[in-house]
């Protein structure tokens, strides 16, 4: 009843209409790909689903670092290290499902152990054999993850540049553990060779189909949690805190609870953006933990525009279409063509595409209104706020 | 609590006769408690300059006082005291007679009931002037209760009440950042107002403002100390006169002069380093 009337609050007309998008994205893409033949010119390719699929993984990751980031002002360069573990949490259940069909047959262990000689599992992978266990860590390690570092880092009133340093020392930590054969996780190799996810092979055209619906989705209830908390009174305290941080203490709040909720909800989100690229993709290495791959989602967020619902969206998709589009001829510029771009939207589209097209519709609005008023009609003196943050 | 001091005080009972010792502290503390804000020997220094200075300062409940003194004075400071932005190096602070603010940190002394507004105005940018009260008002602080918060009928009217007495209804759905250095001031008074303080710290409140916003704040603020205590700091002689209370002068972070605003403005101390120049 509360929880129905904090999503009602949160949906307007432009979230409704994406979400209509993205639920038609979801069923429309992998339903063109199963259900007509090779030859048809509407056909979706394989590969095109596999692509899409990462994006919308992409895309929700990319929402959750708007949610501390465009709300809360917390500029975390290490968001990366959330979905890397929700990857890792999906993985070890993907490995788990291999069962005796790895290379060396072991029932229980997977074949990075046997490789090592390891005799039995080590604890930490006990219960990943359940998928229900499993999704639960997906969202329970990036979560606790994000509480504890939180926890202290905020309270002890760490903010700004050195906030965003000790985010990209963690997830630079996360990484240096994880390439260590020693911590029980492949190394550098990570997780692959997956086999089935919940009895169902991960190669099938219906299984992918199944987790591009999936994705689409997770990012619909994304874009509705996040569009919900906005519109709520946490969401006038989140850009509180973020333009006027001291002062919401004089009025009674504690802006460090505030910035760890939104930063564990985000750490969630994360995870579970995640757990749904991981049995896309077919792997999850430590490479995921790399602080450039955090920076990435800095700049898809802030190309799209932050503190926007749709923006960060639109960045992941646009931002990853062309990195494909160049990787496919020139991939050593890639690098280059990512800082340009993030120096490019800083100096010259500081809201970002959608924050930018916001303001060109509000002014468009107020010119009308202004003529409106010069003929000596009725209209309101300053037009109706965008609701949220839309 | 009166254990609790009375143990500390030991050391000082020892070498004084202990009934004259107790008497006088016993006095002390019936006058601490008729109090709202007690400050007593308070010094604060920031990288050695004494911006505070052995400070004693007493606020009966339900009474308003002006504060004036030169730039530097310490003024602020000692709000930033009292809402625990600044912790003493030394001395007592009490609200309410009984709590010791230099226990407490800025939101538990804010929910406590004590307000503030800022020399500088400081409001919510971000946000529309009814946002900003809608934030302010008081209620519960927690995260959950602000998630599933809806606002009722007794809200809403209470926001229409402030807005009205703000003069900013027509400015409603405004962004704040659109306002005037003026309504920036009043919204951040309507803050105040909207967290129903008992105690409120207003530091400055016309500066930037036209003759008749000026007397406006004045009729303002008198019509809040009919049931608030009320501090306020401003140089404006003319709307200190204005308000027509008890002034107190301070100078080199302590007490210079206090009393009627025509005792103090005629204190030979207070003309030669605050009037006069
Ligand atoms: N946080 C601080 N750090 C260093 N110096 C400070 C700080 N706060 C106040 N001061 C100094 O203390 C003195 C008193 O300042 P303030 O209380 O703002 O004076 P007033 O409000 O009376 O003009 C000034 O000299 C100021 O520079
Ligand atoms: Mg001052």
């Amino acid at each position: 009843m509360i929880v129905g009337h904090l999503l009602r609050r949160g949906l307007n007309r432009w979230i409704v209409l994406s979400l209509a998008v993205i639920l038609a994205i979801g069923i429309a893409v992998p339903a063109l790909n199963l259900l007509l033949p090779v030859t048809h010119p509407l056909h979706v390719p394989t590969y095109i689903v596999a692509l899409f699929g990462k994006y919308l993984c992409y895309a929700l990751l990319a929402l959750s670092l708007d949610l501390v980031w465009g709300y809360v002002g917390i500029l975390s360069l290490g968001h990366g290290a959330f979905f890397a573990l929700g990857g890792y949490a999906m993985g070890m259940y993907l490995m788990r499902q291999i069962g005796p069909r790895g290379v060396y047959g072991d029932p229980v262990l997977p074949d990075f152990m046997v490789f090592l000689n390891w005799q039995e599992l080590p604890w930490f992978w006990y219960g990943f054999d359940r998928f229900w266990f499993a999704a639960l860590m997906v969202m329970v390690v990036p979560g606790l993850l994000a509480f504890i570092f939180g926890w202290f880092a905020f309270r002890s009133r760490v903010t700004g540049v050195y906030l965003s340093i000790i985010t990209q020392a963690m997830t630079y930590a996360l990484m240096l553990a994880f390439f260590r054969n020693n911590m029980g996780f492949g190394g550098n190799n990570g997780l692959t060779d997956f086999k089935d996810i919940l009895g169902y092979s991960v190669q099938a055209g219906e299984t992918r189909a199944a987790l591009f619906f999936a994705s689409a989705a997770a990012l619909a209830l994304g874009v509705l949690f996040v569009s919900a908390l906005g519109a709520s009174r946490y969401g006038k305290l989140m850009i509180a805190v973020r333009d006027a941080e001291a002062r919401t203490r004089f009025i009674g709040y504690r802006p460090e609870y505030v910035k760890l909720f939104a930063f564990v909800a985000a750490a969630v989100m994360a995870g579970i953006a995640g757990a749904l690229y991981v049995p896309q993709v077919g792997i999850i290495n430590p490479g995921e933990f790399a602080p450039a791959n955090s920076i990435e989602i800095v700049v898809w967020t802030a190309v799209g525009g932050r503190g926007t619902i749709i923006g960060p969206i639109i960045g992941a998709i646009l931002v990853n279409a062309g990195k494909s589009w160049l990787t496919g001829f020139a991939p050593e510029f890639w690098l280059f063509a990512l800082g340009g771009l993030f120096v490019a939207v800083t100096l010259f589209l500081p809201k970002g595409i959608v924050g930018t097209a916001i303001d060109g519709w509000d002014g468009l609005r107020r010119m009308r209104d202004g003529k409106r008023r010069e003929r000596g009609e009725d209209a309101p003196l300053t037009g109706p706020q965008p609701e949220a943050a839309e | 609590m009166n254990d609790m001091a009375m143990i500390e005080e030991r050391p000082l009972a020892a070498k004084a006769p202990q009934h004259a010792a107790l008497t006088e502290r016993e006095v002390q503390e019936s006058r601490r408690k008729e109090t709202i804000l007690y400050l007593d020997g308070v010094s604060v220094s920031f990288d050695g300059f004494r911006a505070i200075n052995n400070l004693s300062f007493l606020l009966g409940k339900g009474e308003m006082r002006a504060i004036i003194g030169p730039n530097g004075a310490g003024k602020t400071t000692m709000m930033d005291i009292v809402t625990g932005k600044t912790r003493p190096d030394e001395g007592e602070v009490f609200f309410n007679g009984t709590v010791d603010l230099t226990k407490h940190d800025e939101p538990a002394i804010a929910t406590m009931g004590i307000g503030r507004k800022f020399q500088k105005p400081t409001v919510f940018e971000g946000h529309t002037v009814e946002d900003n009260l809608a934030l302010a008002l008081a209620g519960s602080r927690s995260i959950l209760a602000a998630i599933f918060h809806r606002r009722d009928a007794e809200e809403e009217a209470r926001i229409a009440e402030i807005l009205d007495t703000i003069r900013l209804t027509h400015l409603r759905d405004a962004s704040a950042a659109n306002l005037s250095h003026g309504q920036k001031q009043w919204l951040e008074i309507g803050m105040l107002l909207a967290q129903d303080p008992k105690v409120l710290l207003v530091d400055e409140p016309v500066a930037g403002m036209t003759d008749a916003e000026t007397e406006e704040t004045a009729r303002l603020l008198r019509d809040i100390a009919r049931d608030h205590s009320v501090v306020v700091v401003e140089h404006d002689m003319g709307f200190v006169r204005d308000l027509g209370v008890k002034v107190t002068c301070l100078h080199e972070g302590s007490v210079l002069s206090e009393g009627s605003i025509d005792n103090v403005s005629s204190d030979p101390k207070v003309v030669e380093v605050y009037l006069g120049r």
